[in-house]
């Protein structure tokens, strides 16, 4: 393992157990509390464990004994400011890490010059941080980060600040860096995990609640954190061999390879489920807003993408009761 | 503007007349066919040489304790720190001739550290040395407070950024602090100059009145009201001028 971080922090109610293997991304996910940024303070050494250690490719970064300062731990952090230093120009930025690893200038004015052609920012090496645009400064900003070398790369929501226009060009460029790069990427982002994360794992209330392959957490969510962010309802119930039996009586069919009786979570995609006037889930609307060219009804625990004309036939509003029925081809479930 | 009465033009119309008018009467004494004779005198360049070379040097002094001391009271959050600032203040607002004294009881003959130094044989208080501790110790808060007020305000993430891209704390302060809060830095300094330029209290009680070794320009000037009134008003111009360059620099300096 690459990084292999096995630690609690008392005074926040975290207690973590994550692995990162070499060469690999893992995506943090979790809602606001849930201990991702602890996770990556203890990682960058701007917190101590309570207990527990932090090491990386085999060296013990921090434990009851042991305290590497953060400059000394070859982990670097890229957050979504990219926190260039105005003093300098582009290039003088890039050169920073290379200088701070005791490159003689010329070397380092060099490589910097090779790193910022990578991300193809050469025109701009001399321009300073304040005649940047948000992209440029960011882009600048990982070339700074991957100049320094770290053996572990920390994403902190890296694209949160872009304009949506921007995002994706520099998601594909960070996807093409973090391929052989070891990496842990923070994000609240379904597009970041997918193209940047070889597994995700997913964070609760301080605790891992899952971890797993991307395609993997995504298609089976374990949690209604991880459900939500995959786009997907989940409910939980018992498989009897030919539905899926939910505690409130109402069932669901499903495809399923468990065995009956088997405690399952069943996953179904919103835009899968449709109304009915007999049988189904019954549910009272709480919500309605527009998504895309469907309607997003919102209801205590499910999310239905109606198509507007059923929404405006059968005069839905918050308050609404309905009933919901998903097809079982389009509802996957497996073992809890 | 517009959002406030018109009648307070009226006392901030006197007040600026306040702070101008006894400038602008002052100049208007100046003899200025005997001007530069009075500020070539004998007296005259010995105080002014004086005067630049202590405070000059008073200014370094701050540099070399004030930095560290704004960089620990900005950024150390040990206990005790609250306590410092307070006592860092204490030279701002102690009546300078207090400070004289209390500086007398700690390097002067029979001071706290005097009497160790007088066994050594070094001698401090009426000294040169004296009339530059006298205007460092009322210099220091003004840089402390300016490069403190300026550090809190740049906060850490640049700091915390360079550790992270692998830079030890030496390099971090001196290639991402101290560069940040440069500016702030230069006016601290050109403010604490000036501050020990019109020293006078403390130095007249620790330092005395000893002309070229700690007869300064504002004892200078002091000197001369009584013997020779247009000599004191030429060396008042000139720390006149040097009061309003200062200003002209500091305010650069600080709105960039």
């Amino acid at each position: 393992m690459s990084l292999v971080l096995r630690a609690a922090v008392a005074e926040r109610d975290v207690e973590l157990d994550l692995e990162v293997a070499p060469g690999e991304t893992l995506a943090l996910v979790g809602p606001n509390g849930a201990g991702k940024s602890t996770a990556l303070s203890l990682i960058a050494g701007a917190l101590r464990p309570s207990s527990g250690s932090v090491e990386l490719d085999g060296r013990v970064l921090a434990d009851a004994r042991t305290w590497v300062p953060p400059h000394d731990r070859r982990v670097t952090t890229l957050s979504q400011d990219p926190v260039l230093f105005p003093h300098l120009t582009a290039l003088g930025n890039v050169m920073f890490p290379l200088l701070a690893r005791g490159a003689p200038r010329r070397e380092a004015r060099r490589r910097a010059h090779a790193h910022l052609a990578e991300l193809g920012l050469s025109a701009l090496a001399a321009r300073r941080p304040s005649q940047l645009s948000g992209g440029q400064a960011q882009r600048v900003a990982i070339a700074r980060a991957l100049a320094a070398e770290p053996r572990l790369l920390l994403l902190d929501e890296p694209m949160a600040a872009l304009d949506v226009d921007v995002a994706p060009a520099l998601r594909e460029q960070l996807r093409g860096f973090l391929a052989e790069r070891t990496a842990i990427v923070v994000t609240h982002d379904l597009l970041d995990a997918l193209a940047l994360a070889d597994r995700i794992a997913v964070l609760e209330g301080g605790r891992g609640v899952g971890i797993g392959p991307t395609a993997e957490v995504l298609t089976r969510p374990r949690s209604p954190f991880a459900a939500r962010f995959a786009g997907l309802n989940l409910v939980a119930g018992r498989w009897d061999g030919a539905q899926v039996r939910l505690e409130d009586g109402s069932s669901l069919s499903a495809l399923c390879e468990e065995s009956p009786g088997t405690q399952v979570l069943a996953a179904f995609r919103p835009a899968a489920v449709h109304l009915v006037e007999e049988g189904g889930l019954r549910r009272t609307v709480r919500a309605l807003a527009p998504r895309g060219d469907l309607v997003r009804a919102v209801t205590e625990d499910l999310a239905a993408d109606l198509p507007p004309q059923e929404v405006a036939r059968r005069h839905l509003v918050p308050g609404s009761a309905v009933r919901l029925a998903v097809a079982g081809e389009d509802v996957t479930a497996y073992e809890a | 503007m517009r959002t406030l009465p018109r009648w307070i033009l009226l006392p901030a119309g006197l007040g600026a007349l306040f702070v101008i008018l006894p400038l602008i009467a002052m100049a208007a004494r100046v003899e200025w066919s005997g001007f530069w004779g009075l500020l070539t005198s004998e007296s005259s360049l010995a105080a002014l040489r004086l005067s630049v070379q202590t405070s000059l040097t008073s200014a370094a002094a701050c540099a070399v304790l004030g930095v560290p001391m704004a960089l620990l009271l900005a950024r150390s959050d040990a206990r005790g720190m609250a306590l410092m600032r307070s006592l860092v203040l204490i030279p701002l607002v102690l009546p300078p001739v207090v400070g004289g004294i209390a500086l007398l009881y700690t390097v002067g003959r029979q001071g706290l550290l005097g009497r160790h130094l007088e066994v050594l044989g070094i001698h401090i208080a009426f000294s040169t040395t004296a009339v530059v501790i006298a205007q460092t110790f009322v210099a220091l808060p003004f840089l402390v407070l300016s490069l403190e007020g300026a550090l809190r305000t740049a906060g850490t993430r640049y700091e915390e950024a360079a550790a992270s891209l692998g830079a030890r704390p030496s390099r971090v302060l001196t290639r991402v602090t101290l560069p940040l809060v440069l500016p702030a830095l230069m006016s601290g300094l050109v403010l604490s100059f000036a501050r020990a330029l019109g020293e006078f209290g403390a130095t007249i009680t620790f330092a005395g009145s000893l002309q070229g070794t700690t007869r300064t320009l504002p004892l200078e000037i002091y000197l001369q009201r009584e013997s020779d009134p247009e000599a004191a008003v030429a060396l008042s111009f000139v720390l006149m001028l040097v009061a309003i360059v200062v200003i002209a620099l500091a305010h650069r300096r600080r709105s960039p």
